[in-house]
């Protein structure tokens, strides 16, 4: 081992996943730090704090997101298994589940519908790109899912994959306050909402709340990616 | 040991996904696949194994964490997003809030709806039945 000057060190850093992986665990812990510091302040959601942390600090130091991404993969990938352990709180809630189906099903249809349709002509009035329109329409649809939805209709993948955590993004953050305005009480209600329209951003946010809005936001994520992989190419052909 | 027993059963189900939708071809992705076959055996066993629980529990109590990368790859993107950025941003804010919105009002709505036709013959501990009454 000899001496090394601060221009290799960074060399090594940036050839292995060490620093991307750390940055992003750092960042996230500072982001939920100043969350909680700040009573839980909507605008402060920590994904979005982190995001910009990194982005940032990539941008100063010259660094790719390819490069980033080396050691962000680690993490990026713990949303396999945590997709799959979304059965156990829906488990939990099944009795409830029972009771309510008809409803959730019909509100969880109208909402994916609602949200595909609603996405691509706001962006078509206000002027956008169609390849953006159609990175736009699976914006509400959990992000490998969208990534894959976007692929098949047209759009950009990676583009549809940042759109997706800013739609998340923006449910976590004024989503559970249009809901009390709306003066919705029931947690299956508001899970579900929050669900539809802002995936799992949302469904983690939904679990703050508690467990039983969580658990259908949880739901309502895999049923949205679901019904919108089977419909939205199909809407597309008379849109 | 929980934590990693329930960790590797959750990849399993996560690989039987994958594995299901390469060979049925289907448009779904395979950690949704993966979800439902976790959920049919816990309807099966009827109980949440502890292992599978400590797994499930630690990595859904940190699931904002995990979209930070994905998030990150709009740095990628500055040009198209600087571009399109007012469209872009009122699509995302108006039609996000509108789904949540109509969504919730529908689901409201037919919960009352069927509430009201249920309540009549009563049963007691119907929770549908006590939220109708309480408003």
């Amino acid at each position: 081992m000899g001496y090394a000057d601060f221009s290799t060190i960074w060399v090594y850093l940036s050839t292995t996943p060490l620093l991307g992986l750390t940055v992003t665990l750092i960042a996230y812990g500072l982001g939920y730090r100043l969350y909680v510091a700040s009573g839980y302040h909507p605008l402060l959601n920590p994904v979005a704090t982190a995001v910009l942390m990194i982005i940032l600090l990539l941008v100063l130091s010259g660094t790719s997101y390819d490069t980033y991404f080396e050691g962000g993969q680690f993490v990026h990938f713990l949303l396999g298994p945590a997709t799959v352990a979304l059965a156990i709180p829906l488990y939990q809630q099944l009795s409830k589940l029972k009771k309510i189906w008809w409803p959730l099903l019909t509100g969880l249809l109208t909402g994916v519908v609602v949200g595909a349709l609603s996405g691509m002509l706001i962006a078509r009035i206000m002027g956008a790109s169609l390849q953006t329109q159609l990175s736009l329409a699976p914006k509400s649809v959990t992000a490998p899912v969208a990534m894959g939805i976007a692929e098949k209709i047209g759009g950009l993948p990676s583009l549809t994959a940042v759109l997706v955590v800013s739609t998340g993004i923006i449910g976590a953050v004024f989503g559970t306050r249009l809901l009390s305005l709306m003066r919705v009480r029931d947690d299956s209600v508001k899970g579900v909402a929050m669900g539809v329209s802002a995936h799992g951003i949302g469904t983690a946010r939904a679990f703050q709340v508690s467990r039983e809005m969580g658990a259908f936001s949880g739901l309502a994520m895999a049923m949205t990616a679901f019904i919108t992989a089977i419909i939205l190419p199909w809407m597309l052909m008379y849109f | 040991m929980n934590f990693i027993n329930g960790l590797a059963a959750l990849l399993v189900f996560q690989l039987v996904g994958e594995i299901t939708v390469r060979l049925l071809n289907v448009p779904v992705p395979g950690p949704v696949v993966g979800m439902v076959l976790l959920l049919t055996m816990l309807l099966v066993s009827r109980s949440v194994m502890e292992s599978v629980d400590s797994a499930g529990s630690a990595l859904l109590s940190h699931l904002s964490l995990l979209f930070v990368p994905a998030g990150v790859g709009m740095m990628v993107h500055f040009d198209r997003i600087a571009d399109e950025w007012l469209p872009i941003l009122v699509t995302l804010i108006v039609s996000t809030l509108v789904t949540m919105a109509v969504t919730a009002y529908v689901m409201q709505s037919m919960m009352r709806f069927m509430s009201k036709e249920t309540i009549k013959p009563a049963v007691p501990d119907s929770k549908a039945g006590i939220k109708a009454e309480e408003e």
